[in-house]
């Protein structure tokens, strides 16, 4: 019977944490989401009053400022539409590396593998900081393109959408290497010897047989990248200007300078149940599924 | 021969797209120049202010705490929650379990960061605690968003192992207790201590869940690192990020090591 115990310390330690920790301050976010704004500190009224008898105080008003609003909805257009195409880059430049990584032989395989990831390990604000110098007005971009003719004056590449793709790219890189790696190790070489020898031509194995082996390793590898770049804060910060505005800039901003918490919490709010809610419910479905076709 | 020749052009673009700005960030480090982007010459100026700089040392001692106070404590809900998840079967509410341990990893770090502080203020109105936010504050959302990383590597890796050596263990009369702490856990040691090392670089990286958590007395190094170059550059930070990214890199290194170890 001591198992029972045991079992029962295992499960409910991280359960309680995770509940109070977590669950509580997602549930917190849309009790202030659904709160009527103030003036005053805390900015939002209770939900529940009772000053003249018992009276819920609720309103949807915060939800329908946000999707009304040009400045709310555009922005986070402005982070899909640049969460799409850094997605699309990171797949373009991932793959062949993936691919020809797992086609290497199994030493240099591993090596490769370490020093595609290791600058994964560095941290995260160096590596943006890092193309903040590279794309200076007198940066090594400029002078390399300068001397080679390219252009005539210095290039303003820094403060605007394309060094903030240019950044998420870089630093999300690995995360679509991985996956793809993963899917595209476990799968047979000879497939693409026999289709060779089956008579299709390079352009056709690859869209026949190598890309629909390898469609889980390329939607594991973008949700990895699609989902934490529309909440990217840092890298617009750093490198982007104010051509463009993003989704995490605005909520902080509605947060930290306009002390709108009830209208940062819808926002936030929105976020969960636009991105991450669906990606959950089809894990905790798919590992349901899966455990059930294990017994 | 064509195909080849291919291959390793893309790996060698690949690996230059990958360290080329970590080498041009360290190069820059050893500019004897105030201002980053003008050469004047090597020099280890910026290594000699930086030591000097109490701001970023007291940062760096802070951060180094919190990190190591977060891995060790998700380190132990990861493996509980891992091992969970592969070895007991009856979790109540399980697909909530799961929501709840796997969430974290996709959740956007700024809506995290936004519920643990309005959660905090909340919690202070309610039992009046606690009442400014600090390191503590860090260190439990740190904690909170550490624990799914670990509870996926331990339970990658207890999902890989063959259950048949603990059951061969209790029937030569381990109990339970016994298997685990003689058989299951030095097996999948190697793994929590790369859940670890995984927890204490995440933690020591986090710049926007710590912006939301911090207090007075609790700027942790990403929050003075991104104060100095949000508007600019540093010649600082720029000897610092050589430095860190050394450092950040062995223990990436080790990572792979102990995560490797033992696997085929």
């Amino acid at each position: 019977m001591k198992n029972k115990l045991f079992e029962k310390y295992f499960v409910f330690s991280p359960y309680f944490w995770l509940v109070l920790f977590f669950f509580i301050p997602l549930a917190i976010i849309f009790k202030i989401s659904i709160s009527v704004s103030e003036w005053g500190m805390p900015p939002y009224q209770d939900i529940f009053l009772f000053d003249n008898g018992f009276k819920i105080n609720t309103t949807f008003e915060n939800y329908v400022y946000i999707f009304t609003d040009y400045y709310y909805i555009g922005s986070f257009v402005n982070s899909l539409i640049l969460a799409l195409i850094s997605t699309f880059f990171c797949l373009l430049i991932g793959f062949p590396l993936a691919f020809y990584i797992a086609t290497s032989n199994i030493r240099l395989r591993n090596i490769l593998l370490v020093l595609v990831v290791v600058p994964f390990w560095s941290s995260f604000l160096l590596r943006v900081y890092a193309w903040k110098i590279i794309l200076q007005n007198n940066g090594i971009l400029n002078v390399i393109l300068l001397n080679l003719g390219i252009t005539s004056e210095p290039l303003q590449l820094l403060y605007n959408q394309y060094a903030v793709i240019m950044g998420i790219v870089y630093t999300y890189l690995p995360l679509m290497i991985l996956p793809l790696y993963g899917y595209l190790n476990k799968f047979d070489l000879n497939l693409i010897e026999a289709s060779k020898d089956l008579g299709l031509n390079r352009i056709k194995t690859f869209f026949k047989v190598i890309l629909p082996l390898s469609v889980p390793g390329i939607v594991a590898g973008s949700l990895l990248v699609f989902i934490p770049v529309v909440g990217e804060f840092i890298i617009p910060e750093m490198l982007g200007g104010s051509d463009r505005l993003y989704y995490g800039k605005i909520l902080w901003e509605e947060f930290f300078v306009n002390r709108n918490w009830p209208g940062a919490s819808a926002l936030a709010f929105s976020g969960i149940i636009i991105l991450v809610l669906p990606i959950v419910i089809f894990q905790i479905l798919y590992s349901r599924w899966s455990q059930k076709n294990e017994i | 021969m064509k195909s080849s020749l291919i291959k390793s052009t893309v790996i060698f673009l690949g690996l230059f797209f990958l360290y080329f700005p970590i080498l041009v960030l360290i190069f820059y480090s050893f500019n004897e120049n105030k201002r980053v982007m003008v050469w004047k010459g090597f020099s280890l100026r910026w290594y000699n202010e930086l030591f000097n700089n109490e701001q970023i040392i007291e940062a760096f001692i802070i951060s180094i705490k919190i990190a190591a106070l977060s891995a060790t404590f998700a380190t132990i809900l990861g493996v509980m929650i891992g091992y969970s998840l592969v070895r007991i079967r009856k979790i109540p509410f399980k697909s909530f379990y799961i929501f709840l341990s796997s969430t974290p990893l996709v959740l956007p770090e700024l809506i995290l960061g936004l519920s643990m502080l309005l959660f905090f203020i909340s919690l202070n109105n309610v039992i009046g605690f606690p009442s400014s936010r600090g390191q503590l504050t860090i260190f439990i959302s740190h904690v909170t968003f550490c624990i799914a990383f670990v509870a996926i590597i331990i339970q990658a890796r207890l999902t890989d192992f063959n259950k048949n050596i603990e059951e061969a263990a209790m029937d030569l009369g381990y109990n339970y207790t016994k298997v685990l702490y003689k058989i299951t856990l030095p097996i999948i040691l190697p793994s929590i201590i790369a859940g670890w090392l995984l927890a204490f670089t995440i933690s020591l990286d986090d710049l926007v869940v710590a912006s939301f958590t911090t207090g007075p007395g609790a700027n942790t190094l990403p929050i003075v690192v991104f104060s100095k170059v949000r508007l600019g550059l540093s010649p600082e930070v720029n000897a610092l990020s050589a430095i860190l990214m050394f450092a950040l890199i062995i223990i990436g290194l080790f990572y792979f090591y102990f995560n490797k170890k033992f696997k085929h």
